[in-house]
């Protein structure tokens, strides 16, 4: 296979675009058909992308294209597109799950009367995704950013008459808005700095000059960005909210793909991070952010009984592990964690949008059990992701984790141990879910449960088998190592304490899960065990009081600002306006009376003056022609008499 | 003709032309205004004569007298119904016409007697007694007044058409 | 002896009368009078002037032709136009006839 189909890379965002367009342009009347326009579309980038990754496998040259865009004086900016091994895993990542994820939502969105711009939205972000993958520059990642960031609030919206539903889209826009300002400040620093977008010309200034200040400022910035993005901590909060929008979307946008752009960003620009050495400032933020944000939302996580907020949590929780996996000097670790976690996360989301979709809308665990008989196939795959997730070999999350934990002991032991009872939660409320969920019998019986149709089983079923065995690829000789990273770092050796320590983890969060949940299953809401832990429990359960403390420090006072800014604005800057109004008024007031008695009355004057002299020079026609002939007379004497005396 | 009759003729004249004027002017009756100016035409007439010109005299009492005071008379009586003795036949303009008369007849005397009889550089008598084939030669001969003339008898035609037009009654 | 001057003295006189009565007089065809007597004082001025200035050439006496002429045209137009006005108006007083008036 040649290189040459890597020349048309760039086809791969164009095919789900133009089925934006059809179905924008034609939605309403594909009705249904819109659903396959979608899947074809993102089918069609499927397969563009997968020869790519192919060649890229068997160690194509990364190929990277400029075009000119735009001169702005002497600045020359150009734009392009990459294709290089990261390029090549996320390509894969996004159009395989995605396709799977499509077909799915034709059966779980079906009878939505917004059928056709659902996958209207799903094509824009799956072209927004692909194009922020296989921008070779900041300008056109940074665009493919921002669209996901739409697609996502429009997604999260998607049920826009739901207010709740309203009030996550804008605070999840809002939020990750936030982080995107940061990303906009780096690339304008990289830009003033190095007078390029491009990713080869600064990443290479940053490697000759690896102490300046500026690349790491730059990166931290361009972390706050991925923060908002992936969902890390402090930014995290809008993620759980996002679970309002559409299961597929949650598992598509919020699971695999759109939230891992973050942990993408970092990894493109890893030059940047590394710049300061190993132990550079900027990977230490990277690192603990990614920590706290793992052990916190693992937290958050064993103390919901919402469906999807848990999957929601788990997903923070496994972002953080990525990021930590990128902060630790596990460039390699982090990213096969992201391909592994968007495998299973999406399985996992799905799974669940399968069980919401057969226990008609309802996302308490606390109402379900004993949906193992129901839905076999559906617990079936679950059960994989659940093991995938939780750790437990040889399913895919194993391994990428156990090479995250194996990195981070190395590096930095608080660390580790903070990533390790991050992973016995993770295993901990998984295996609470799943026993939630499936085991015992169901708590609410007035919901009738039914299995969901093949169209959402059969993706689950690929998912679970690619869950199952991806983590093989790292796993056995390193292969991933030779192909994700840029070769300088030592692929880290299988180290067995390691990985008898994470296995031991996730042993202990299972057993402990079941002892708690499994053995004898919860008959009763009121019998959780959990809430034993009294107080802590309430903090957990309310997300350790983020949300209130946001409102606190950020909202309130924001609000209270806006409102003296309007009050300012109302008082003063109106004033002014409205006193430079009166002013005029009264300035055009005294115009118009200098109008009115100068300018007329000169005006009217004259007029006067001219009728009066008619007034009084009318007498002079008397009407009485003797009377004229006198004058005339007169006027003839006059002459005559001047002719003859005063003329001499 | 000697100086004593020629000046009584020219004085006699005078007064009566000057006189049967006033009467013309201060008359309440009309007619009577008309009849005094028969005698003030007459009277012209007769000063014609003294001043040896015949023709003219002759003219003067044809026209004037035979034809524009009839034309006159014609004209009072057409107009009968609006005459009457006891109107008042002068305006308020006639304290005015006093002093326009006046005035006039003070500013010709000023200026005769102003140049000492000399105004027109004419002394003593004339001795030509002009005749009538004289003024035919004047009106009629070469390098005369032939073409005012002919433009004089076309005004008169001119006049007597638009008189007819402006006095006829409209029938309708 | 009578000379020129006695004659511009007559004729002013009458001229002067003709002046006041074409101010003075209210009735139309009075004001026509009137104009006819001044006609006759120039026309007195015309003929004295031929006899004692230009005895050989008559041409005051022409021009006291034409001057009856005109003066036999003018009183026939004013005569219509007097019955046209006393016609149409019915009223020949020239002050009454004031249409023209402010």
């Amino acid at each position: 296979m040649s290189s040459g189909l890597l020349e048309y890379a760039w086809l791969i965002p164009v095919v789900p675009f133009i089925a934006f367009l059809i179905i924008v342009f034609c939605g309403h009347r594909l009705r249904n058909a819109s659903a396959y326009v979608a899947i074809g579309g993102m089918a069609g980038a499927f397969l563009l992308a997968f020869p790519c990754f192919l060649v890229m496998a068997r160690g194509a040259q990364p190929i990277s294209h400029n075009f000119h865009w735009i001169t702005l004086g002497n600045a020359r900016i150009d734009l392009g597109y990459q294709v290089d091994s990261l390029t090549a895993v996320m390509l894969m990542v996004v159009t395989f799950i995605g396709s799977l994820i499509f077909i799915y939502s034709s059966g779980y969105m079906e009878g939505d009367p917004g059928y056709h711009r659902f996958f209207a939205y799903l094509s824009l972000f799956a072209c927004a995704m692909l194009l922020l993958v296989l921008a070779n520059n900041f300008v056109m990642l940074y665009a493919g950013w921002e669209g996901v960031g739409l697609c996502s609030y429009l997604l999260i919206g998607f049920w826009f008459e739901k207010p709740s539903a309203m009030r996550a889209a804008k605070k999840a826009f809002l939020v990750t808005r936030t982080g995107d300002c940061g990303l906009a400040l780096g690339i304008f620093l990289l830009y003033s700095k190095t007078g390029s977008v491009s990713f080869e010309p600064i990443f290479s200034a940053a490697r000759e000059h690896p102490h300046e200040i500026v690349f790491t400022i730059a990166a931290l910035l361009i972390f706050f960005g991925a923060v908002g993005k992936s969902a890390q901590f402090p930014l995290h909060v809008w993620l759980p909210d996002a679970m309002e929008g559409p299961t597929p979307v949650s598992a598509l946008i919020h699971a695999a793909t759109m939230v891992a752009a973050g942990v993408y960003l970092v990894a493109r620009s890893y030059a940047l991070f590394e710049a300061g050495g190993e132990h550079s400032i900027a990977l230490q933020v990277v690192a603990w952010i990614g920590v706290i944000t793992a052990f916190m939302a693992a937290t958050i996580a064993v103390a919901q009984n919402d469906i999807k907020r848990v999957l929601a949590y788990s997903t923070i929780s496994q972002l953080g592990f990525m990021m930590l996996g990128l902060g630790v000097g596990g460039y390699t670790a982090g990213v096969f964690h992201l391909m592994t976690h968007a495998f299973f996360k999406a399985l996992l989301f799905l799974g669940s949008g399968s069980v919401i979709h057969g226990f008609h809308h309802e996302q308490d665990m606390m109402k379900m059990g004993g949906l193992k008989k129901v839905m076999p196939y559906t617990f079936a795959t679950y059960f994989i992701g659940y093991l995938a997730l939780a750790g437990v070999p040889p399913f895919a999350g194993f391994w990428s984790k156990d090479e995250i934990l194996h990195h981070a002991m190395m590096h930095n032991f608080p660390i580790f141990l903070l990533g390790a009872a991050a992973a016995f939660l993770t295993a901990f409320y998984m295996t609470r879910q799943m026993c939630l969920v499936f085991a015992g019998q169901q708590r609410d019986t007035h919901i009738h449960a039914h299995e969901s149709p093949a169209v959402m089983t059969v993706p689950l079923m690929v998912l679970a088998l690619f869950s199952a065995l991806i983590g093989l690829v790292g796993a056995t000789g390193h292969s991933f190592h030779h192909f994700v990273h840029f070769g300088e770092e030592a692929p880290a050796p299988f180290s067995v304490p390691v990985a008898l320590v994470s296995l031991f983890v996730a042993g202990a969060g299972i057993g402990l899960g079941w002892s708690l949940y499994g053995k004898k299953p919860l008959a009763r809401p009121e019998d959780d065990p959990l809430l034993r832990l009294g107080k802590l429990y309430t903090f957990l359960e309310n997300k350790w009081y983020f949300d209130e403390v946001y409102d606190k420090i950020v909202i309130q006072p924001l609000l209270w600002i806006t409102r003296t800014l309007s009050r300012f604005d109302q008082k003063v800057i109106d004033g002014a306006v409205n006193l430079v109004g009166i002013l005029t008024i009264i300035f055009s007031r005294l115009h118009q009376l200098f109008d009115l008695y100068i300018v007329d009355g000169m005006v009217n004057l004259v007029g006067i003056v001219t009728r009066k002299i008619g007034v009084t020079g009318r007498y002079l026609q008397t009407g009485l022609v003797q009377g004229y002939l006198l004058v005339v007379y007169l006027g003839v004497v006059v002459l005559v008499v001047w002719q003859l005396y005063a003329a001499k | 003709m000697n100086g004593f009759w020629e000046q009584f003729t020219f004085y006699a004249l005078a007064v009566l032309v000057l006189g049967s004027a006033l009467m013309v002017v201060t008359l309440r009756n009309i007619v009577h205004c008309a009849f005094f100016l028969i005698m003030a035409f007459l009277g012209v007439a007769g000063l014609f004569v003294l001043l040896y010109a015949e023709f003219i005299a002759g003219v003067q009492v044809l026209i004037y007298v035979g034809a524009i005071t009839v034309l006159i008379l014609f004209a009072i009586m057409l107009t009968q119904k609006v005459l009457g003795v006891r109107l008042k036949q002068n305006n308020t303009l006639s304290p005015l016409g006093v002093v326009a008369g006046v005035s006039f007849f003070a500013l010709v005397g000023a200026i005769t007697f102003g140049s000492a009889g000399n105004l027109f550089g004419v002394h003593g008598e004339p001795t030509i007694a002009p005749r009538i084939t004289t003024i035919a030669e004047s009106l009629l001969g070469n390098g005369s007044y032939v073409l005012p003339f002919e433009i004089a008898s076309l005004l008169l035609l001119v006049a007597m058409v638009g008189a007819i037009v402006i006095a006829r009654e409209k029938d309708q | 002896m009578i000379t020129v001057n006695h004659y511009v003295l007559l004729s002013a006189a009458l001229f002067a009368i003709g002046i006041y009565g074409v101010v003075a007089r209210r009735n139309a065809v009075g004001v026509l009078m009137c104009v006819e007597l001044m006609l006759n004082a120039v026309n007195i001025n015309m003929i004295a002037f031929a006899r004692y200035v230009t005895p050989a050439r008559v041409t005051g006496q022409v021009f006291a032709v034409f001057i009856i002429t005109v003066a036999a045209a003018e009183v026939a137009i004013g005569l219509a136009l007097v019955i046209n006005l006393y016609r149409n108006m019915n009223k020949i007083n020239v002050d009454e006839v004031n249409l023209m008036k402010w």
